[in-house]
């Protein structure tokens, strides 16, 4: 493989939309250049409503750019795929199959033999020890199971890269430490590149490689800090606190810059 | 989400001592509950008979104004298991008039069911099949289903086709409205959940629409069939012979009341069980459902 294309790569990113409500241009993004290598563990933080999920659902393929693009190896994306694996804050479950459906429905779709889907939909349940609870609906499910069935789901897809828009935020702190744990020891087997976004710099710097800052609205690229600690990683560590501060810091600047400009209205 | 079901058994009472002896009260006291349960249940009906049976077997009322639950009871037997004779509409033809009505109601319904949820799924999901059809099924759901009899009689005769016609065009509204309404909430996230596991657009009506619009098809489809069932009475009275509303309109014209009475049991019992078989299959099929249709 060219070892200049970057894996992916962000050009001049803009994207704006119409607030409906208010009648007035909303740039969501603006001007946003980024470069992914393969492998990474990218975990995006910003204030609420700063334009990272925007950035999530373009690399997804949801949304076009209003101007710049996306490229995965080279090439510019512009629908979703199932080389990009999506996990949503609301889990997106279809209600109506079971667990193990669920998870074989991503291979079906790409048209796998019946027997190789048996055999990776197996594994795959195992990865995230879902074992057992194959034949229920994700009503019957607790919030936890059901995130991992739905990173069950993409993972079955073996995807180039795993984009997770707040996956936890919804989730009790017990369950939600669990996870990450286990996403982190995922990370840890498969090498897999993730583009994680969060609103939690805790959450940031205990599973990225590079946490990436970006302003409030229009989000633009604040900073992007590399975290080199080594995993797994201990929150109460004083290396793992340096680099909390040192974002919530940066953090905290953007929400008061946002007062600051709510005020000027 | 908790998924605890709150069952409705009955609450031990505090400081019950014996667990084994706590579950013996309690399976007692269940089916006490239980029983009295089904009393209340048929209380109503049973006194709404007794009362009946005792104001006509007193004279209170004369009984050629009103007939007895016997009088109706015994008019009934002779309808089912009467010898058929000729222009004795009244004897022993019951099963084959409840058979000409279900033929009516399934041909009608099925028709109904086919189109309404086909276009109703178009509908909610393509906006220009919304803006095709919104204001024409709108004007047509507006006009009251007995308004088109006439216009049925004139185009199809006295014929099975212009029952069918009714039962067809007035059970399709319900099922259309109520499809295009699902179909247009498919939640977005599961449309785009499908589309980055690899569905192609073209596949998404019947990978996730159909699927997330099944609760409101059934809500569509239980709502029809019961307009099924007074398009086919209304039909058989005015517009084709045979049938229990052929009977029922033929008991008007030589005075039976009885028959009317037994008519009326007839088709209510007929509507309820097909109401009964359509929510069990929704049952089953919905077995995914809780509450909420999203998550």
């Amino acid at each position: 493989m060219n070892n200049t294309q970057p894996f992916i790569e962000f050009r001049n990113v803009h994207k704006s939309f119409r607030d409906a409500r208010e009648g007035r241009i909303v740039h969501a993004i603006e001007d946003i250049s980024l470069e992914i290598d393969r492998g990474e563990f990218i975990m995006v933080v910003g204030p609420s409503g700063c334009g990272k999920t925007t950035l999530l659902n373009i690399l997804a393929g949801f949304e076009q750019p209003s101007a710049g693009q996306v490229l995965l190896e080279g090439e510019t994306i512009d629908r979703p795929g199932a080389d990009r694996g999506v996990v949503f804050q609301e889990y997106a479950l279809f209600p109506w199959l079971t667990l193990r459906q669920n998870v074989e429905y991503g291979p079906r779709e790409r048209g796998i033999s019946a027997s190789s889907i048996q055999e990776v939909t197996e594994r795959t349940l195992r990865m995230v020890r879902l074992e057992g609870a194959e034949n229920r609906y994700p009503h019957e499910l607790s919030g936890g199971m059901r995130q991992r069935a739905a990173l069950a789901r993409v993972l079955v897809n073996d995807p180039k890269i795993l984009l997770m828009d707040e996956p936890f935020a919804a989730l009790d702190a017990q369950t939600r430490a669990r996870l990450q744990r286990e996403v982190a020891a995922l990370w840890t087997e498969t090498r897999k590149t993730v583009f994680f976004v969060t609103h939690s710099v805790e959450e940031a710097v205990l599973l990225g490689d590079r946490v990436i800052a970006m302003t409030t609205l229009p989000g633009r690229l604040k900073a992007d800090v590399r975290i080199s600690l080594s995993r797994p990683r201990d929150p109460t560590s004083p290396q793992f606190n340096d680099h909390r501060r040192e974002l919530e810091k940066l953090l905290a600047e953007e929400i008061a810059a946002e007062g600051a400009t709510a005020d000027g209205f | 989400m908790s998924q605890t079901s709150l069952s409705k058994s009955v609450r031990l009472a505090p400081g019950e001592s014996g667990a084994k002896q706590g579950a013996l009260n309690s399976a007692a006291k269940q089916n006490l509950v239980r029983l009295w349960r089904l009393a209340r249940r048929v209380a109503l009906p049973a006194a709404i008979l007794i009362g009946w049976e005792a104001v006509t077997s007193a004279g209170w009322v004369s009984s050629a104004s009103l007939p007895s639950p016997t009088a109706v009871a015994f008019a009934w037997w002779e309808w089912i298991f009467g010898p058929r004779q000729a222009l004795a509409w009244y004897s022993g033809t019951w099963g084959l008039y409840v058979f000409m009505s279900l033929e009516r109601v399934i041909a009608g319904f099925a028709i109904a069911s086919a189109a309404g949820v086909v276009l109703g799924i178009l509908i909610g999901w393509y906006s220009v099949m919304e803006d095709l059809f919104d204001g024409l099924i709108n004007f047509l759901r507006a006009v009251p289903m007995t308004a088109w009899v006439p216009f049925a009689v004139f185009i199809f005769g006295i014929h099975e086709s212009a029952a069918i016609f009714l039962i067809a065009f007035g059970s399709f509204f319900p099922i259309v409205v109520n499809v295009a309404a699902g179909a247009r909430q498919t939640p977005r996230i599961l449309i785009r959940a499908a589309r980055m596991l690899g569905t192609p657009p073209g596949k998404l009506l019947i990978r996730v629409v159909l699927p997330a619009s099944l609760p409101a098809i059934f809500t569509g489809l239980r709502v029809g069939l019961g307009l099924a069932w007074v398009l086919v009475i209304v039909a058989e009275m005015l517009a084709v012979q045979g049938g229990l509303g052929y009977a029922l309109w033929s008991a008007y014209q030589f005075s039976r009341l009885d028959l009317i009475l037994a008519a009326i049991a007839s088709v209510g019992g007929l509507g309820l069980a097909s109401d009964r078989l359509i929510s069990l299959l929704a049952r089953r099929v919905l077995r995914w459902q809780t509450g909420s249709t999203g998550q």
